[in-house]
């Protein structure tokens, strides 16, 4: 119970943090970190997965009225949360499989390209989606790119202070 | 019927990730179609009272680049009153267009479909479809209000049309947006025989009903033959710096109710 508490604390967070701070850093013009998705990222591992599809749906509902886009965030967070487990066996492979994967002992290499993967998924999809024309396909790439980078960054230095600092 | 009730069990996840999808897509696509979804929006109270907060703080940052505007604005209509013709002074009985004054609480130009939301609504007599310009020039329409606040499409918008024509002359055509470049927007549809050149400016149209004529948009910066050949397509950068806009104001026509009843 207390740590589902602190799970909806740690959300509330980071949906106040996009919205208020994230969404408006506009780097080089109109790059901006999604860093909403270390939620989804680093969700306690063992939990029941439909509970958790639906909890990213409205989660990215909530991070699209704050950002007035229509539903593109709840789409790509519902993508990479039912994405979710196969990427963690793709990455950890048996490890996961037998459950003894755990985020804050995990190999650093292994993690990064977890994390890479999935913040590359979920951006292309929200790109995608927000600017809804295929022959503007290196636009989308352009903008996927540069925010994937930035997200990354940031979440990882996040993944450093929270959960590896708890070890 | 005991298989099709397991078969649901054993995928219900993926039906449950397929249903929700649609929903996000069908609200997307409805959007694209033009604007229909808007029960999305940050206009509603919560939201707005969050970014009003959070503008009364962040406002004093940008004090000093939005006095500079408004004292440069303030000379120019010294400029107008001190050089104003005796006889026009009666034109002011008959009001064409209101004006409200308000701030922007929450900006955004980093996405292809931008809205902007300002702490003014149906309280100041706002309503939807009003234009909205700063002291520059063009900047949105309005497109849904609530009692204290409401939301604006920005010029930024790939959903934005807007009828323009040059200040010097009366060619004039249709202005969007690309979506590439936070400065410049797209005008087509002038005539090949019009007589562009670098600089020129770029002004709102008579026909539109929402904006007086004349409100500068942008300056020409380029331009070259469109697809057909026929058609210039001109790039304009825009007059106002639209990731740095705070005090706006809104015009109400007050004609349009007997422009539009010539209609009927």
């Amino acid at each position: 119970m207390n740590k589902f508490v602190s799970n909806i604390i740690t959300a509330l967070i980071l949906i106040f943090a996009q919205g208020l701070f994230f969404n408006n850093i506009n780097f080089l013009g109109s790059i901006n970190p999604f860093v909403y998705v270390f939620f989804i990222a680093y969700f306690p591992l063992k939990n029941n997965r439909t509970f958790f599809i639906f909890c990213a749906f409205i989660y990215g509902l909530i991070i699209d009225i704050f950002s007035d886009t229509h539903a593109i965030h709840a789409a790509a967070t519902l993508v990479i949360s039912f994405l979710r487990p196969n990427l963690l066996k793709l990455f950890f492979g048996i490890a996961y499989e037998h459950q003894v994967v755990k985020f804050d002992s995990i190999d650093l290499r292994q993690n990064l390209l977890y994390l890479f993967s999935i913040i590359f998924i979920h951006h292309l999809i929200l790109f995608g989606l927000e600017i809804f024309d295929i022959s503007k396909i290196s636009l989308i790439l352009k903008n996927t790119l540069g925010s994937t980078i930035f997200t990354f960054v940031v979440i990882y230095i996040l993944f450093e202070l929270i959960i590896n600092r708890k070890k | 019927m005991q298989r099709i009730i397991y078969f649901l069990i054993r995928n219900k996840d993926f039906i449950l990730f397929l249903s929700l999808l649609l929903i996000c897509l069908s609200i997307n696509i409805n959007y694209n179609e033009y604007n229909k979804s808007k029960f999305l929006n940050s206009s509603n109270s919560l939201f707005s009272y969050l970014y009003d907060t959070k503008f009364t703080i962040s406002k004093y940052f940008n004090l000093e680049y939005q006095n500079k505007i408004l004292t440069e604005e303030n000379r120019k209509l010294r400029l107008h009153i001190y050089n104003m013709d005796d006889k026009k002074v009666d034109d002011l009985e008959k009001i064409n267009f209101d004006v409200t004054s308000g701030s922007v609480i929450k900006n955004s130009y980093s996405f292809t479909n931008n809205f902007i939301t300002i702490d003014v609504g149906k309280k100041d007599s706002i309503e939807i479809d009003h234009g909205v310009i700063s002291s520059k020039g063009v900047v949105g329409i309005i497109d849904k209000t609530t009692s204290n606040y409401s939301r604006f499409i920005s010029v930024l918008n790939t959903n934005f049309l807007l009828n323009a024509k040059f200040k010097n002359s009366n060619y004039f055509g249709i202005l969007s947006w690309d979506g590439i470049n936070i400065n410049k927007v797209q005008l087509k549809d002038i005539p090949k025989q019009a007589n562009v050149s670098i600089g020129d400016t770029i002004v709102t149209g008579g026909n539109s009903l929402i904006f007086p004529k004349g409100i500068p948009i942008g300056y020409v910066d380029s331009y070259k033959l469109d697809n057909s050949q026929n058609y210039l397509e001109l790039e304009i950068q825009l007059a106002t710096d639209m990731a740095n806009i705070e005090k706006i104001y809104v015009l109400k026509n007050n004609n349009l109710s007997e422009i539009n009843s010539l209609d009927e």
